[in-house]
């Protein structure tokens, strides 16, 4: 993946030059090891401020909106299908878009390589498939495919779907037979132990909405949380409040959600936010045969009647 | 939504959906019936619901 970088800053080059595009958004490195942050890199200077890893965790699509004149955006297959539904929500014009593809190997799950540390992470780098891992105590080479991320290991759309250039040849998309193992899991419990289960959950969160805010399609200009009138929920750490914010948020993500798991990288909490989302993607799948952002020709399934759709909860 | 709902441990017949017409009163109060009852076997819910004492 780390050769995909070069690529990628030939085209910011070459797009910045010409002026086809006013910026380009991309990852560029945080201020300590491990983390990314999204950057727009304007001058060609700055080209060199962008960086393509496996730690790019965030989703990119979610910096496209109100932005004036052409842009050029890196899209990871889960960026691209987020850039897809912005597309059919008319929150960008596929025309104002530079797509700079980028097929994906997944991500890496931060929390559980810090966990293997008990002091802090100095240094991270990458090999091919090997990540090399330090801190004043140890050092540890780790293989990439044991630390994804649960929603990149179980990922079937790495490759971009709508791109205008590839940064890199396209991967082999994986397919599961139980693609929803994790939902199954819950799906098997009774309702108290469910309960408790999303209760233990969410009992960390701070409420500080970050997973709302990495999300790129949380986008309302007041999101129902910020509401005062009427305020639909209240906005303490009062278990019920909490809840009714993780399930609302969740259930506005229906048929929307590309499981692309900007919420549970920006929790500080390590809330794992999907086991909600993760719920109503199974649905969309199972009852409508829909998975979000493949097609912008398509309208989303809880935005169109069908006499078709499956009404057997309506009595 | 009754499926999330569902998922979270919100017990299923606890929420009910149902269409009925200005002009169907009898089935209003057929359903009404049905979902009193299932409610009651439940017992008082004790999920979702916020202590403002």
């Amino acid at each position: 993946m780390d050769t995909c970088i070069n690529k990628i800053r030939e085209i910011a080059l070459k797009l910045l030059e010409k002026k086809e595009v006013e910026k380009v958004i991309g990852f560029g490195n945080g201020t300590i090891p491990m983390a990314t942050s999204p950057i727009a890199v304007t001058s060609k200077q700055d080209i060199k401020k962008l960086v393509f890893n496996s730690r790019c965790g965030l989703n990119l699509a979610n910096y496209i909106r109100n932005q004036k004149g052409k842009i050029a955006v890196i899209a990871k297959g889960c960026d691209s299908r987020n850039i897809v539904t912005h597309i059919v929500e008319n929150q960008v014009k596929r025309d104002q878009l530079y797509i700079i593809g980028v097929p994906c190997r997944g991500m890496v799950d931060k929390t559980k390589i810090a966990s293997l540390f008990e002091d802090e992470i100095l240094e991270f780098s990458e090999h091919g498939d090997t990540l090399e891992v330090k801190s004043s105590l140890k050092e540890e080479k780790l293989d990439k495919k044991d630390y994804l991320r649960e929603n990149c290991r179980l990922c079937m759309h790495k490759n971009p779907v709508i791109y205008d250039e590839l940064a890199c040849d396209l991967v082999e998309e994986q397919t599961f037979d139980t693609p929803y193992p994790d939902v199954e899991k819950i799906e098997a419990m009774d309702p108290d132990t469910k309960w408790q289960h999303f209760t233990d959950l969410t009992k960390n969160c701070i409420r500080c909405y970050a997973c709302r805010n990495a999300c790129p399609i949380c986008y309302c200009p007041t999101c129902f949380v910020d509401e005062s009138g009427p305020q639909w929920v209240g906005k303490g750490q009062n278990e019920t409040d909490v809840n009714t914010f993780h399930f609302l948020r969740a259930f506005h993500c229906g048929g929307r959600c590309t499981d692309c798991g900007a919420c549970v990288e920006a929790c500080p909490m390590d809330i794992n936010v999907r086991d909600f989302t993760r719920k109503l993607n199974k649905d969309s799948f199972e009852m409508f045969g829909w998975e979000a952002g493949l097609d912008p020709t398509r309208r989303p399934p809880l935005d169109v009647y069908s006499p078709d759709d499956p009404n057997d909860f309506i009595k | 939504m009754g499926n999330l709902l569902e998922h979270m441990g919100i017990e299923k017949d606890r929420v009910h959906f149902s269409w009925i017409s200005s002009a169907e009163a009898t089935k209003f109060v057929d359903v009404v019936k049905e979902i009193s009852e299932k409610v009651r076997a439940l017992g008082p819910n004790k999920k979702l619901v916020k202590d403002y004492n």
